[in-house]
Protein backbone atom coordinates (compact mmCIF):
# COMPACT_ATOMS: atom_id res chain seq x y z
CA UNK A 1 0.00 0.00 0.00
CA UNK A 2 1.65 3.36 -1.03
CA UNK A 3 1.13 6.53 0.95
CA UNK A 4 2.10 9.98 -0.10
CA UNK A 5 2.75 13.01 3.22
CA UNK A 6 2.86 16.25 1.03
CA UNK A 7 4.29 19.24 3.45
CA UNK A 8 3.58 22.50 2.11
CA UNK A 9 5.76 24.88 3.58
CA UNK A 10 6.06 28.46 3.40
CA UNK A 11 9.48 27.97 1.29
CA UNK A 12 9.46 24.33 0.05
CA UNK A 13 7.33 21.69 -0.61
CA UNK A 14 8.33 18.07 0.40
CA UNK A 15 6.65 14.60 -0.64
CA UNK A 16 7.33 11.42 1.20
CA UNK A 17 6.23 7.97 -0.44
CA UNK A 18 6.00 5.20 1.83
CA UNK A 19 5.27 1.55 0.53
CA UNK A 20 3.55 -0.71 3.72
CA UNK A 21 5.10 2.30 5.96
CA UNK A 22 8.68 2.01 4.62
CA UNK A 23 10.32 5.17 2.69
CA UNK A 24 10.05 4.63 -0.82
CA UNK A 25 10.92 8.03 -2.55
CA UNK A 26 11.35 11.73 -1.34
CA UNK A 27 11.55 15.54 -3.13
CA UNK A 28 12.34 18.38 -1.81
CA UNK A 29 11.40 21.39 -4.48
CA UNK A 30 11.11 25.40 -3.80
CA UNK A 31 7.52 26.46 -4.13
CA UNK A 32 6.67 28.60 -6.87
CA UNK A 33 3.70 31.23 -6.87
CA UNK A 34 1.12 29.16 -8.45
CA UNK A 35 0.59 25.87 -5.93
CA UNK A 36 -0.08 23.92 -8.18
CA UNK A 37 1.98 23.79 -10.98
CA UNK A 38 4.66 23.42 -8.37
CA UNK A 39 3.22 20.09 -6.86
CA UNK A 40 2.50 18.81 -10.60
CA UNK A 41 6.42 19.39 -11.20
CA UNK A 42 6.88 17.92 -7.30
CA UNK A 43 4.87 14.68 -8.15
CA UNK A 44 6.71 14.81 -11.96
CA UNK A 45 10.61 14.80 -10.20
CA UNK A 46 9.48 11.92 -8.18
CA UNK A 47 7.79 9.73 -11.15
CA UNK A 48 11.30 10.43 -12.63
CA UNK A 49 13.13 9.29 -9.56
CA UNK A 50 10.81 6.38 -9.12
CA UNK A 51 8.16 5.73 -11.16
CA UNK A 52 5.32 6.48 -8.98
CA UNK A 53 2.95 8.74 -10.12
CA UNK A 54 0.19 10.23 -7.73
CA UNK A 55 -2.75 8.77 -9.06
CA UNK A 56 -0.78 4.99 -7.49
CA UNK A 57 -1.09 6.58 -4.04
CA UNK A 58 -3.81 5.15 -1.86
CA UNK A 59 -3.71 7.96 0.61
CA UNK A 60 -1.77 11.60 0.19
CA UNK A 61 -2.36 13.49 3.20
CA UNK A 62 -1.33 17.05 3.67
CA UNK A 63 0.42 19.26 6.48
CA UNK A 64 1.97 22.42 6.38
CA UNK A 65 1.34 25.97 6.15
CA UNK A 66 -0.56 25.54 2.46
CA UNK A 67 -2.57 21.98 3.71
CA UNK A 68 -5.08 23.30 2.95
CA UNK A 69 -5.02 24.32 -0.61
CA UNK A 70 -3.57 21.47 -1.15
CA UNK A 71 -4.94 19.57 -4.60
CA UNK A 72 -4.42 15.79 -4.70
CA UNK A 73 -4.67 15.21 -0.62
CA UNK A 74 -7.71 13.88 0.75
CA UNK A 75 -7.12 14.57 4.24
CA UNK A 76 -4.42 17.48 6.23
CA UNK A 77 -3.17 17.09 9.25
CA UNK A 78 -1.58 20.06 11.19
CA UNK A 79 2.27 20.51 11.64
CA UNK A 80 2.33 19.99 15.18
CA UNK A 81 0.73 16.22 14.67
CA UNK A 82 2.59 15.91 11.58
CA UNK A 83 6.22 16.26 13.29
CA UNK A 84 5.33 14.45 16.67
CA UNK A 85 4.33 11.83 14.71
CA UNK A 86 7.05 11.91 12.23
CA UNK A 87 9.80 12.06 15.16
CA UNK A 88 8.18 10.07 17.35
CA UNK A 89 8.42 7.34 14.46
CA UNK A 90 11.94 7.72 13.75
CA UNK A 91 13.01 7.37 17.75
CA UNK A 92 10.64 6.60 19.88
CA UNK A 93 12.21 8.32 23.15
CA UNK A 94 11.77 11.17 21.94
CA UNK A 95 9.46 13.26 23.96
CA UNK A 96 10.42 17.01 22.91
CA UNK A 97 10.19 18.14 19.14
CA UNK A 98 11.69 21.26 17.83
CA UNK A 99 10.59 21.95 14.24
CA UNK A 100 12.07 25.31 12.74
CA UNK A 101 10.92 26.22 9.33
CA UNK A 102 11.53 28.63 7.01
CA UNK A 103 8.80 31.12 8.17
CA UNK A 104 7.28 29.30 11.24
CA UNK A 105 9.19 27.38 14.57
CA UNK A 106 7.25 24.96 16.73
CA UNK A 107 8.26 23.03 20.16
CA UNK A 108 5.92 20.14 20.58
CA UNK A 109 5.76 18.08 23.66
CA UNK A 110 4.79 14.00 23.25
CA UNK A 111 4.50 11.64 25.84
CA UNK A 112 5.17 7.64 25.61
CA UNK A 113 2.35 6.74 23.01
CA UNK A 114 3.11 10.01 20.98
CA UNK A 115 0.68 11.81 22.00
CA UNK A 116 1.09 15.53 21.83
CA UNK A 117 0.65 16.99 25.48
CA UNK A 118 2.02 20.59 24.57
CA UNK A 119 3.14 22.80 22.23
CA UNK A 120 4.32 26.26 21.26
CA UNK A 121 4.53 28.22 17.99
CA UNK A 122 6.51 30.79 16.63
CA UNK A 123 4.08 31.96 13.56
CA UNK A 124 4.28 35.72 13.41
CA UNK A 125 7.48 36.86 13.47
CA UNK A 126 10.73 36.04 11.61
CA UNK A 127 12.89 36.14 14.53
CA UNK A 128 13.84 32.40 15.51
CA UNK A 129 12.92 30.97 11.93
CA UNK A 130 14.90 30.26 8.81
CA UNK A 131 14.22 34.38 7.19
CA UNK A 132 15.65 35.24 9.89
CA UNK A 133 19.34 33.36 8.95
CA UNK A 134 18.52 34.49 5.43
CA UNK A 135 18.13 38.27 6.16
CA UNK A 136 21.57 38.11 8.10
CA UNK A 137 23.30 36.42 5.71
CA UNK A 138 22.19 38.73 3.14
CA UNK A 139 23.66 40.85 5.43
CA UNK A 140 26.77 39.66 6.14
CA UNK A 141 26.92 39.55 2.65
CA UNK A 142 27.91 35.75 3.13
CA UNK A 143 25.96 32.76 0.51
CA UNK A 144 23.67 31.08 3.09
CA UNK A 145 25.05 28.02 3.07
CA UNK A 146 28.40 29.38 4.48
CA UNK A 147 26.98 31.38 7.09
CA UNK A 148 26.83 27.79 9.43
CA UNK A 149 30.36 26.33 8.96
CA UNK A 150 31.56 30.15 9.50
CA UNK A 151 30.43 30.65 12.57
CA UNK A 152 31.56 27.49 14.04
CA UNK A 153 35.47 29.47 13.25
CA UNK A 154 34.40 32.14 16.22
CA UNK A 155 36.71 33.17 18.63
CA UNK A 156 34.52 34.90 21.60
CA UNK A 157 31.23 35.03 22.08
CA UNK A 158 29.55 38.50 21.22
CA UNK A 159 25.97 39.25 22.19
CA UNK A 160 23.22 40.57 19.72
CA UNK A 161 20.37 42.39 21.99
CA UNK A 162 18.26 41.79 19.17
CA UNK A 163 15.88 39.42 18.35
CA UNK A 164 14.28 40.98 15.67
CA UNK A 165 15.35 40.65 12.40
CA UNK A 166 15.21 43.85 11.12
CA UNK A 167 17.25 45.75 14.33
CA UNK A 168 19.63 42.60 14.24
CA UNK A 169 20.41 43.87 10.75
CA UNK A 170 21.16 47.31 12.10
CA UNK A 171 23.25 46.12 14.87
CA UNK A 172 25.24 43.89 12.51
CA UNK A 173 26.14 46.77 10.37
CA UNK A 174 27.28 48.16 14.16
CA UNK A 175 29.17 45.03 14.71
CA UNK A 176 30.74 45.17 11.10
CA UNK A 177 31.83 49.03 11.86
CA UNK A 178 33.29 47.88 14.97
CA UNK A 179 35.47 45.54 13.53
CA UNK A 180 33.48 42.38 14.92
CA UNK A 181 35.24 39.77 12.85
CA UNK A 182 32.62 37.57 10.67
CA UNK A 183 33.03 34.62 12.43
CA UNK A 184 32.20 36.18 15.83
CA UNK A 185 29.16 37.58 13.74
CA UNK A 186 28.03 34.83 12.28
CA UNK A 187 28.13 32.87 15.81
CA UNK A 188 26.09 35.80 17.06
CA UNK A 189 23.28 35.25 14.23
CA UNK A 190 23.05 31.77 15.53
CA UNK A 191 22.79 32.19 19.46
CA UNK A 192 20.02 35.19 18.70
CA UNK A 193 18.02 32.41 16.33
CA UNK A 194 18.89 29.70 19.10
CA UNK A 195 17.77 32.19 22.11
CA UNK A 196 14.31 32.39 20.39
CA UNK A 197 13.72 29.04 20.34
CA UNK A 198 14.96 28.03 23.72
CA UNK A 199 12.68 30.38 25.13
CA UNK A 200 9.63 28.84 22.98
CA UNK A 201 10.89 25.23 24.22
CA UNK A 202 10.76 26.56 27.77
CA UNK A 203 7.15 27.44 27.41
CA UNK A 204 6.65 23.43 26.87
CA UNK A 205 9.19 22.08 29.26
CA UNK A 206 12.29 20.71 28.02
CA UNK A 207 12.45 16.62 28.09
CA UNK A 208 14.90 14.46 26.80
CA UNK A 209 15.10 12.99 24.28
CA UNK A 210 15.45 16.13 21.99
CA UNK A 211 14.50 16.10 18.20
CA UNK A 212 15.22 18.68 16.11
CA UNK A 213 13.96 19.01 12.34
CA UNK A 214 13.14 21.39 9.56
CA UNK A 215 15.35 22.86 6.48
CA UNK A 216 17.09 25.33 9.55
CA UNK A 217 18.08 21.66 11.42
CA UNK A 218 21.19 21.64 8.40
CA UNK A 219 22.61 24.70 9.68
CA UNK A 220 25.52 23.41 11.85
CA UNK A 221 26.14 27.12 13.61
CA UNK A 222 22.43 26.57 14.44
CA UNK A 223 22.67 23.57 16.09
CA UNK A 224 25.95 23.67 17.89
CA UNK A 225 24.20 27.33 19.50
CA UNK A 226 21.55 25.61 20.42
CA UNK A 227 23.23 22.56 22.06
CA UNK A 228 25.05 24.78 23.87
CA UNK A 229 22.02 26.74 25.02
CA UNK A 230 19.91 24.08 26.28
CA UNK A 231 23.01 21.79 27.13
CA UNK A 232 21.26 18.89 26.30
CA UNK A 233 21.93 16.28 23.31
CA UNK A 234 20.16 17.11 20.48
CA UNK A 235 19.37 14.50 17.73
CA UNK A 236 19.09 15.75 14.14
CA UNK A 237 17.52 13.20 12.08
CA UNK A 238 19.52 12.80 8.38
CA UNK A 239 16.84 14.16 6.01
CA UNK A 240 15.48 16.80 8.80
CA UNK A 241 13.40 18.84 6.20
CA UNK A 242 11.16 15.38 5.56
CA UNK A 243 10.43 14.86 8.99
CA UNK A 244 6.63 16.74 9.05
CA UNK A 245 5.77 14.82 5.52
CA UNK A 246 6.87 11.83 6.68
CA UNK A 247 4.39 12.16 9.82
CA UNK A 248 1.96 12.65 7.64
CA UNK A 249 2.35 10.01 5.26
CA UNK A 250 2.55 7.79 8.37
CA UNK A 251 -1.16 9.33 9.34
CA UNK A 252 -3.21 7.02 8.61
CA UNK A 253 -1.46 4.29 10.35
CA UNK A 254 -1.81 6.31 13.41
CA UNK A 255 -6.36 6.05 13.47
CA UNK B 1 22.52 51.82 -3.17
CA UNK B 2 21.82 53.95 -6.57
CA UNK B 3 19.01 56.01 -4.34
CA UNK B 4 18.51 55.97 -0.83
CA UNK B 5 14.79 56.17 -0.09
CA UNK B 6 15.23 56.10 3.59
CA UNK B 7 17.53 58.94 3.95
CA UNK B 8 14.63 61.04 5.51
CA UNK B 9 14.99 64.87 5.46
CA UNK B 10 17.60 66.35 8.27
CA UNK B 11 16.62 70.14 9.95
CA UNK B 12 17.19 72.34 12.10
CA UNK B 13 15.41 75.71 13.31
CA UNK B 14 16.01 78.46 15.03
CA UNK B 15 13.30 81.17 16.32
CA UNK B 16 14.24 84.36 14.53
CA UNK B 17 12.45 86.45 17.01
CA UNK B 18 14.03 85.52 20.16
CA UNK B 19 17.75 86.46 20.90
CA UNK B 20 19.43 84.29 23.62
CA UNK B 21 21.39 87.21 24.98
CA UNK B 22 18.57 88.40 27.05
CA UNK B 23 17.79 84.94 28.15
CA UNK B 24 18.41 84.54 31.80
CA UNK B 25 18.39 80.52 32.15
CA UNK B 26 20.03 78.99 28.25
CA UNK B 27 19.57 75.20 28.22
CA UNK B 28 19.40 71.99 26.68
CA UNK B 29 17.99 68.94 25.91
CA UNK B 30 19.84 65.98 23.42
CA UNK B 31 17.85 63.16 22.41
CA UNK B 32 20.44 60.27 20.99
CA UNK B 33 18.51 57.56 19.25
CA UNK B 34 19.32 54.57 17.76
CA UNK B 35 18.16 56.23 14.60
CA UNK B 36 17.62 59.94 14.83
CA UNK B 37 18.79 62.06 17.48
CA UNK B 38 17.84 65.79 17.76
CA UNK B 39 19.00 68.71 19.82
CA UNK B 40 16.63 71.99 21.86
CA UNK B 41 18.12 74.64 23.15
CA UNK B 42 15.93 76.64 25.13
CA UNK B 43 15.64 80.65 26.73
CA UNK B 44 13.63 81.05 29.63
CA UNK B 45 11.96 78.05 28.57
CA UNK B 46 11.16 78.71 25.28
CA UNK B 47 11.94 77.11 22.12
CA UNK B 48 14.68 79.15 20.83
CA UNK B 49 16.30 76.49 18.55
CA UNK B 50 16.34 72.58 17.56
CA UNK B 51 18.20 70.39 15.12
CA UNK B 52 17.22 66.93 14.36
CA UNK B 53 19.65 64.50 12.33
CA UNK B 54 20.58 60.65 11.67
CA UNK B 55 22.32 59.19 14.39
CA UNK B 56 24.12 56.49 11.86
CA UNK B 57 26.55 54.09 13.09
CA UNK B 58 28.88 56.76 14.85
CA UNK B 59 26.59 56.89 17.72
CA UNK B 60 29.31 58.12 20.29
CA UNK B 61 29.83 61.19 18.24
CA UNK B 62 25.69 61.91 17.40
CA UNK B 63 25.38 63.86 20.81
CA UNK B 64 28.14 66.19 19.88
CA UNK B 65 27.04 66.50 16.17
CA UNK B 66 23.24 67.55 16.58
CA UNK B 67 24.22 70.04 19.03
CA UNK B 68 27.04 71.62 17.26
CA UNK B 69 24.21 72.40 14.19
CA UNK B 70 21.50 73.29 16.38
CA UNK B 71 23.99 75.89 17.25
CA UNK B 72 24.81 77.29 14.05
CA UNK B 73 22.91 80.03 12.99
CA UNK B 74 21.77 81.46 16.63
CA UNK B 75 24.02 84.61 16.49
CA UNK B 76 27.19 83.36 18.71
CA UNK B 77 25.68 81.24 20.57
CA UNK B 78 28.22 78.27 22.28
CA UNK B 79 28.09 75.40 24.34
CA UNK B 80 29.91 76.82 27.07
CA UNK B 81 27.09 79.66 27.63
CA UNK B 82 24.38 76.81 28.14
CA UNK B 83 23.93 76.34 31.82
CA UNK B 84 22.47 72.73 31.83
CA UNK B 85 22.33 70.47 29.40
CA UNK B 86 19.94 66.91 30.06
CA UNK B 87 20.78 63.73 27.96
CA UNK B 88 18.03 60.96 26.98
CA UNK B 89 17.15 58.39 24.88
CA UNK B 90 18.19 55.01 23.82
CA UNK B 91 21.72 56.59 23.92
CA UNK B 92 21.76 59.00 26.53
CA UNK B 93 24.59 57.68 28.50
CA UNK B 94 26.59 58.85 25.22
CA UNK B 95 26.13 62.30 25.53
CA UNK B 96 29.15 63.47 27.25
CA UNK B 97 28.54 66.98 27.79
CA UNK B 98 25.37 66.83 29.96
CA UNK B 99 25.41 67.14 33.44
CA UNK B 100 22.54 64.19 34.05
CA UNK B 101 20.34 61.68 32.28
CA UNK B 102 16.80 61.62 32.23
CA UNK B 103 14.63 58.34 30.95
CA UNK B 104 13.36 59.03 27.60
CA UNK B 105 9.58 58.28 28.45
CA UNK B 106 9.67 61.23 31.14
CA UNK B 107 11.35 63.41 28.65
CA UNK B 108 8.89 62.70 26.28
CA UNK B 109 5.67 63.17 27.87
CA UNK B 110 6.97 66.45 29.22
CA UNK B 111 7.83 67.58 26.30
CA UNK B 112 4.46 66.54 24.75
CA UNK B 113 3.13 68.17 27.49
CA UNK B 114 5.14 71.26 26.25
CA UNK B 115 3.95 70.97 22.38
CA UNK B 116 0.29 70.25 22.90
CA UNK B 117 -0.68 71.67 26.16
CA UNK B 118 -1.72 70.08 29.58
CA UNK B 119 -4.62 68.53 28.07
CA UNK B 120 -3.05 65.82 26.86
CA UNK B 121 -3.20 62.49 28.69
CA UNK B 122 -1.89 59.90 25.78
CA UNK B 123 1.22 60.14 23.96
CA UNK B 124 1.63 57.88 21.21
CA UNK B 125 5.58 57.73 20.38
CA UNK B 126 6.28 56.16 17.00
CA UNK B 127 10.13 56.18 16.92
CA UNK B 128 12.90 54.58 15.22
CA UNK B 129 13.38 51.72 16.63
CA UNK B 130 10.20 51.30 19.34
CA UNK B 131 6.93 52.47 19.88
CA UNK B 132 5.72 53.69 23.17
CA UNK B 133 2.62 54.42 24.81
CA UNK B 134 2.55 56.94 27.66
CA UNK B 135 -0.09 58.09 30.12
CA UNK B 136 0.40 61.84 31.24
CA UNK B 137 -0.98 64.17 33.88
CA UNK B 138 -1.80 68.04 33.25
CA UNK B 139 1.87 68.57 34.00
CA UNK B 140 3.04 66.12 31.70
CA UNK B 141 4.21 63.67 34.39
CA UNK B 142 4.19 59.90 33.20
CA UNK B 143 1.21 57.79 35.31
CA UNK B 144 1.80 54.68 33.15
CA UNK B 145 3.11 53.35 29.71
CA UNK B 146 3.53 50.71 27.61
CA UNK B 147 6.83 50.08 25.08
CA UNK B 148 7.19 47.99 22.02
CA UNK B 149 11.05 47.66 21.68
CA UNK B 150 11.44 44.09 20.15
CA UNK B 151 9.81 44.43 16.74
CA UNK B 152 9.95 46.39 13.99
CA UNK B 153 6.50 46.49 12.95
CA UNK B 154 5.34 50.49 13.19
CA UNK B 155 8.96 51.77 13.71
CA UNK B 156 10.50 53.99 11.52
CA UNK B 157 13.50 51.06 10.79
CA UNK B 158 10.29 49.23 9.61
CA UNK B 159 9.33 52.29 6.94
CA UNK B 160 12.84 52.53 5.88
CA UNK B 161 12.78 48.69 4.97
CA UNK B 162 9.60 49.34 2.60
CA UNK B 163 11.00 52.79 1.24
CA UNK B 164 13.86 50.42 -0.24
CA UNK B 165 11.51 47.94 -1.01
CA UNK B 166 9.34 49.84 -3.25
CA UNK B 167 11.70 52.62 -4.62
CA UNK B 168 9.80 55.30 -2.71
CA UNK B 169 11.36 57.90 -0.69
CA UNK B 170 10.67 57.77 2.92
CA UNK B 171 9.39 61.45 3.18
CA UNK B 172 6.57 60.63 0.13
CA UNK B 173 5.31 57.38 1.53
CA UNK B 174 2.57 58.97 3.77
CA UNK B 175 0.98 60.63 0.83
CA UNK B 176 0.92 58.51 -1.68
CA UNK B 177 -0.44 55.37 0.52
CA UNK B 178 -3.49 57.78 0.39
CA UNK B 179 -3.84 57.79 -3.58
CA UNK B 180 -6.03 54.78 -3.31
CA UNK B 181 -9.43 55.05 -4.44
CA UNK B 182 -10.33 51.88 -2.13
CA UNK B 183 -8.84 50.74 1.02
CA UNK B 184 -7.34 47.20 -0.28
CA UNK B 185 -7.01 44.74 2.88
CA UNK B 186 -3.84 44.66 5.80
CA UNK B 187 -1.16 42.65 4.82
CA UNK B 188 -1.50 39.70 6.51
CA UNK B 189 1.41 39.21 8.78
CA UNK B 190 2.47 42.32 11.05
CA UNK B 191 6.04 41.15 11.08
CA UNK B 192 8.10 43.49 8.59
CA UNK B 193 10.44 40.56 7.55
CA UNK B 194 6.97 38.88 6.55
CA UNK B 195 5.07 42.01 4.83
CA UNK B 196 7.71 42.40 3.15
CA UNK B 197 7.65 39.25 1.16
CA UNK B 198 4.03 39.12 1.08
CA UNK B 199 4.49 43.24 -0.45
CA UNK B 200 7.13 41.41 -2.70
CA UNK B 201 4.26 39.32 -4.29
CA UNK B 202 1.96 41.73 -4.61
CA UNK B 203 3.83 44.31 -6.68
CA UNK B 204 4.79 41.27 -8.97
CA UNK B 205 0.91 40.57 -8.61
CA UNK B 206 1.08 43.38 -10.21
CA UNK B 207 -0.19 46.06 -7.84
CA UNK B 208 0.45 49.30 -7.69
CA UNK B 209 2.86 50.96 -5.21
CA UNK B 210 0.25 53.16 -3.37
CA UNK B 211 -2.08 49.69 -2.94
CA UNK B 212 0.93 47.94 -1.55
CA UNK B 213 1.83 50.82 0.57
CA UNK B 214 -1.67 51.38 1.70
CA UNK B 215 -2.03 47.38 3.04
CA UNK B 216 1.14 47.73 4.63
CA UNK B 217 0.96 51.25 6.36
CA UNK B 218 -2.75 50.11 7.06
CA UNK B 219 -1.12 46.31 8.93
CA UNK B 220 1.15 48.91 10.80
CA UNK B 221 -1.61 51.29 11.95
CA UNK B 222 -3.36 48.23 13.49
CA UNK B 223 -0.53 46.71 14.99
CA UNK B 224 0.14 50.07 16.69
CA UNK B 225 -3.86 50.12 18.03
CA UNK B 226 -3.25 47.07 19.66
CA UNK B 227 -0.15 48.65 21.87
CA UNK B 228 -3.00 51.46 22.35
CA UNK B 229 -5.26 49.08 23.51
CA UNK B 230 -3.72 47.35 25.66
CA UNK B 231 -2.92 50.51 28.06
CA UNK B 232 -5.76 52.49 27.45
CA UNK B 233 -6.40 55.76 25.42
CA UNK B 234 -7.65 58.69 26.98
CA UNK B 235 -7.97 61.97 25.51
CA UNK B 236 -6.38 64.52 24.39
CA UNK B 237 -4.40 61.99 22.57
CA UNK B 238 -1.07 62.94 20.35
CA UNK B 239 1.27 61.38 18.02
CA UNK B 240 5.28 62.12 17.94
CA UNK B 241 8.19 60.73 17.03
CA UNK B 242 9.06 60.51 13.01
CA UNK B 243 6.17 58.38 12.09
CA UNK B 244 3.88 61.10 13.29
CA UNK B 245 4.80 63.08 10.34
CA UNK B 246 3.29 60.08 7.76
CA UNK B 247 -0.09 60.97 7.05
CA UNK B 248 -0.84 57.79 5.70
CA UNK B 249 -0.19 55.87 9.34
CA UNK B 250 -1.82 59.01 11.44
CA UNK B 251 -4.84 58.82 9.28
CA UNK B 252 -5.66 55.32 9.47
CA UNK B 253 -4.53 55.10 13.23
CA UNK B 254 -7.26 57.68 13.79
CA UNK B 255 -9.67 55.86 11.75
CA UNK B 256 -9.18 52.83 13.70
CA UNK B 257 -9.12 54.55 17.75
CA UNK B 258 -12.05 56.92 16.36
CA UNK B 259 -9.85 59.20 18.06
CA UNK B 260 -8.17 62.50 16.34
CA UNK B 261 -5.00 63.57 17.48
CA UNK B 262 -4.00 66.89 18.46
CA UNK B 263 -2.24 68.91 15.42
CA UNK B 264 1.20 69.00 15.35
CA UNK B 265 2.47 72.71 15.51
CA UNK B 266 6.26 71.49 16.23
CA UNK B 267 8.44 69.39 14.85
CA UNK B 268 7.04 66.06 16.35
CA UNK B 269 10.53 64.32 16.27
CA UNK B 270 12.10 67.23 18.93
CA UNK B 271 9.49 65.47 21.78
CA UNK B 272 12.31 64.03 24.09
CA UNK B 273 15.03 66.86 23.38
CA UNK B 274 12.36 69.06 24.06
CA UNK B 275 11.35 67.54 27.40
CA UNK B 276 15.03 66.63 28.59
CA UNK B 277 15.84 70.65 28.07
CA UNK B 278 12.75 71.32 29.86
CA UNK B 279 13.98 69.10 32.99
CA UNK B 280 17.28 70.86 32.13
CA UNK B 281 15.69 74.63 32.87
CA UNK B 282 14.18 72.75 36.31
CA UNK B 283 17.35 71.25 37.50
CA UNK B 284 18.94 74.84 36.41
CA UNK B 285 16.66 76.65 38.61
CA UNK B 286 17.10 74.44 41.73
CA UNK B 287 21.12 74.85 41.54
CA UNK B 288 20.69 78.73 41.22
CA UNK B 289 18.32 78.75 44.07
CA UNK B 290 20.80 76.16 46.07
CA UNK B 291 23.51 78.95 45.72
CA UNK B 292 21.58 81.84 47.56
Amino acid sequence: MLTAGIDIGAKTIKIIILDHGRITAKNLIVAGYDLRESLKKAWADIEAQSGLKVDDMEKIIATGAGRKEAPYASEAITDISAAAKGAKALNNSVRTVIDVGAEEARAVKVDQSGRVVDFAINEKCAAGTGAFTEAMARALEVPLEELGPLSLQSTQAVSMSAQCAVFAESELVTMVHNKTSKPDIARAIHDAIADRIVSMVRRVGLEEKVMLIGGVARNIGFVTSLKRELETEVIVPEDCEYVGAYGAALAPAGK
Amino acid sequence: MAEEYWRWTESRWTDPDLSWQDGRIITAGVDVGSVSSQAVILVDGRLYAYANTRTGSDSPNSAINVMNWALEDTDGLTLDKIQYTVGTGYGRVNVPFAQRTVTEIACHARGANFMYGPTVRTVLDMGGQDCKAIHCDDKGKVTNFLMNDKCAAGTGRGMEVFADLLGVSINEMGELSLQVEEEPPPVSSTCVVFAKSEAGGLLRAGWPKEKVLAAYTSAMARRVVSLLERIGLEEDFVITGGIAKNKGVVLRLEKELGVKALEAKYDTQIAGALGAALFAKDLAEKEKSKKK
